[in-house]
């Protein structure tokens, strides 16, 4: 007996002794007190564009800048041509897909749906200059558009429906003469304003980031470390990092927090066990779109209704608009508290010509994920939902053909004719229509990664555990103390303690009454 | 009827430390697993966490007082008398019958109860103990180097605990109530708070009470 007491000492002390050495920590953090010492130096450039010769004279084509920039930066044209950002695709390992060259160039979306047919208009955004239709030479090396990223005076426009061209007012001399390092001016102008106005797409990138304050964005905020896009999204010959699951597949090449903050960056270790499974984002994004709405769902069905023959818009109390004959009716939201979903970094798309299966909603992208996964992690997603055009007897979703500089080529924003426009579309990425068209539902998956809350005003423990409301109740393939319970050991306890009390009292009310009978009969 | 120095101040220590931290635990753990409302999640985890550190320590120190006072023996359970003990609780303390064991210093609990302390201290408290550190120092297999210890998640230990909360909340409610079947309402109260017992003295043979005639045992 003696020995066995004196093994389950030893054993409890092991244990103590074993899982304290096991949890020993050797990844330390940075602390961010060094980290905004090195952030808010101001970057002073090694050259002062305005004294170069090259620059010095009177550009009358974009193309000529370029060339200029070439001159001197002889090899950098080389890497941009090989950049998604110019490609607007890239190789991408999709699962169960195989190797496949995705990217906005061919990826429907549920907003403005595909550029195929609308180049004229989307392209704006295009680092280089024509890409008006299909034609376009990405060997041309004279149509990389140094200036949209690299402009710092910030009097550089790209023209409305321009295909990537200038707006014809910029002074390109003077623009040319003040370039440097990507400001949140130049990301902004195109990542800001996706979908066709601010803050459309992503939720958390919209025009309030130009200038936002601490509680909006505790990184880019101006009294705080002021970070620009490209501190976080550092670039390699002109390879960014990061990049957006709406058009990519692959964990690989991801801008993260941990670049700067490390793997445990907090003082309790509880805290920090969560970073296994959870997400920064997850806990210091607490809700996106702070500043203005972001579209929740788009329903394309409604779209071409016209007044007086004319194409009218409507807007809410906020300015956003709530109904374009172009485009449909709108739900908007704002201070949105993101969904929650299982990621490990890949995901799958929606291609074009794929069969839809069931009756939708159509998942444009799927994220991949889930707890026994080791490398999932739950994020916070927007997920914007839409109903759009597709090909009920094809089972294909539609690309639909939508601006038009003429009437009666097709383009829906000038006829209003959603038969000629999917026609037309379909015709430009050469896959069959069958003339019949309807709308289905579709879901699309946006990870929230910016608008970070300050410390203070992250998600706090009761908003995860607790049994009602939890943020992320919908995730139920573990078990997370607070939410969860098992309901036979829940009725077994409670019932043990129920029986437990009822026979006491029954127990200790039969002694007292026993007493006073014993006593009775004594005195008897 | 003698005066003896029943519960030594170590151990009287321990008991109410003991008590002490399970009432806590209890609070607590049940503000953990979502039943209860009062300090807030995130403060429920930390004194959760601190308690049972405590609980730790208290426990070390009580195995080793009762190791080399060999207090220990007090608890190995025996059949002797233990039916006689259920009787007394069934049928006999209804009818002031006298205790069917005989409390002294040497032997302190009846029958009942060393089956009943001799569970709780291998069989709960340990099975409580080993998934609340697992509770508390499990990682997700092989992350952040704890690649020893491979859980792959919280369900099993945390019902495994909760299960053990219940039990223990159970027994307390028992114990409490047991507490006043003693020589006298307060008489087991009092010693374990000052040590001393009025104890029969400890010569007298020990005589289980035998059943009434006429009355069967369940």
């Amino acid at each position: 007996m003696k020995k066995i007491f004196l093994l389950l000492t030893v054993f409890t002390l092991a244990v103590i002794l074993s899982i304290g050495s096991l949890t020993k920590k050797n990844t330390e953090a940075a602390p961010v007190a060094e980290l905004k010492e090195k952030y808010s130096k101001p970057q002073k450039p090694s050259a002062d564009h305005s004294k170069f010769i090259q620059l010095k004279k009177k550009f009358t084509a974009p193309e000529q800048v370029t060339e200029a920039c070439i001159s001197c930066h002889t090899e950098r044209h080389k890497e941009v041509m090989k950049s998604s950002h110019w490609n607007w695709e890239r190789e991408e390992y999709i699962e169960g897909r195989g190797i496949r060259y995705v990217g906005k160039k061919n990826i429907l979306n549920n907003f403005c749906i595909g550029i195929s047919s609308n180049e004229q208009s989307c392209n704006k955004c295009h680092i280089g200059y024509g890409w008006g239709d299909a034609k376009f030479n990405f060997n041309d090396s004279s149509r990389v558009d140094c200036l949209a990223c690299h402009d710092n005076s910030n009097a550089y426009i790209k023209q409305s429906a321009g295909a990537g061209m200038p707006d014809p007012s910029v002074n390109l001399s003077y623009v040319a003469q003040h370039v440097g390092k990507p400001l949140r001016t130049n990301c902004g102008t195109c990542h800001f304003f996706s979908g066709g106005g601010n803050n459309v797409k992503h939720g958390d990138l919209e025009s309030a980031l130009f200038d936002p304050s601490r509680d909006v964005d505790v990184h880019m905020a101006g009294n705080g470390v002021n970070l620009q896009c490209v501190d976080c999204h550092t670039a390699e010959k002109h390879q960014m990092l990061g990049k957006m699951y709406s058009v990519s597949s692959m964990n690989r090449n991801r801008s993260t927090c941990e670049q700067c903050h490390g793997e445990l960056p907090h003082k309790s270790d509880v805290i920090n066990e969560h970073t296994i499974k959870v997400a920064c984002q997850t806990c210091h994004i607490p809700e996106y779109a702070k500043v203005n709405s972001t579209k929740m769902y788009w329903d394309w069905s409604t779209a071409g209704k016209l007044k007086n023959g004319e194409p009218y818009e409507e807007t809410d109390s906020l300015d956003n608009d709530v109904y374009m004959s172009i485009k449909g009716s709108f739900y908007w939201e704002r201070n949105v508290k993101p969904e929650y979903i299982w990621f490990n970094g890949t995901a799958s798309h929606y291609l074009m010509g794929d069969s839809i299966k069931g009756n939708g909603p159509v998942q444009m992208n799927t994220l991949y994920g889930d707890y026994n996964d080791p490398e999932a992690k739950i994020i916070p997603v927007k997920i914007h939902r839409a109903n759009q055009i597709y090909d009920p007897v094809y089972k294909t979703l539609i690309q639909p053909h939508t601006y038009g500089a003429k009437k009666g080529e097709g383009a829906f924003w000038q006829d209003f004719n959603w038969k000629t426009s999917a026609a037309s579309g379909m015709k430009a990425v050469n896959l069959p229509f069958s003339g019949k068209y309807d709308f289905i539902q579709t879901e699309m998956y946006w990870p929230v990664n910016h608008m970070v809350s300050p410390k203070e005003k992250a998600v706090q423990c009761n908003e995860c555990h607790t049994r009602e409301n939890s943020r992320i109740g919908n995730l139920r393939d573990f078990y997370m103390p607070g939410r969860d319970s098992n309901a036979a050991i829940e009725w077994f306890g409670i019932g043990a303690i129920v029986i437990s009390l009822v026979g006491i009292s029954v127990h200790g009310t039969m002694r007292i009454v026993m007493k006073k009978k014993n006593r009775k009969e004594k005195n008897s | 009827m003698k005066r003896e120095y029943v519960y030594r101040a170590f151990e009287r220590f321990w008991h109410w430390m003991q008590a002490l931290l399970i009432f806590f635990l209890a609070l607590t753990g049940f503000e953990i697993h979502g039943s209860i409302h009062f300090f807030g999640f995130e403060q429920a985890v930390t004194l959760h966490n601190g308690a049972a550190t405590m609980f730790l320590i208290l426990i070390a120190f009580a195995i080793f007082w009762h190791l080399t006072t060999g207090e220990w023996r007090q608890y190995i359970p025996t059949a002797k008398n233990l039916r006689a003990q259920v009787e007394y609780y069934i049928f006999g303390i209804f009818r002031n019958a006298p205790h069917p064991t005989k409390k002294t210093v040497l032997s302190k609990l009846n029958p009942l109860q060393k089956i009943v302390y001799a569970a709780l201290k291998i069989l709960v408290i340990p099975v409580m103990v080993v998934s609340g550190l697992l509770y508390m120092f499990y990682r997700y297999p092989q992350k952040h180097g704890i690649e020893s210890l491979n859980i792959s998640g919280l369900e099993t230990i945390a019902l495994l605990h909760t299960a053990g909360a219940f039990f223990l909340i159970a027994f307390v409610v028992v114990h409490l109530y047991l507490i006043t079947t003693g020589q006298s309402l307060t008489s087991n109260l009092k010693a374990m708070i000052t040590g001393y017992e009025e104890l029969e003295s400890e010569h007298t043979p020990e005589q289980p009470s035998e059943p009434l005639a006429g009355e069967q045992t369940v």
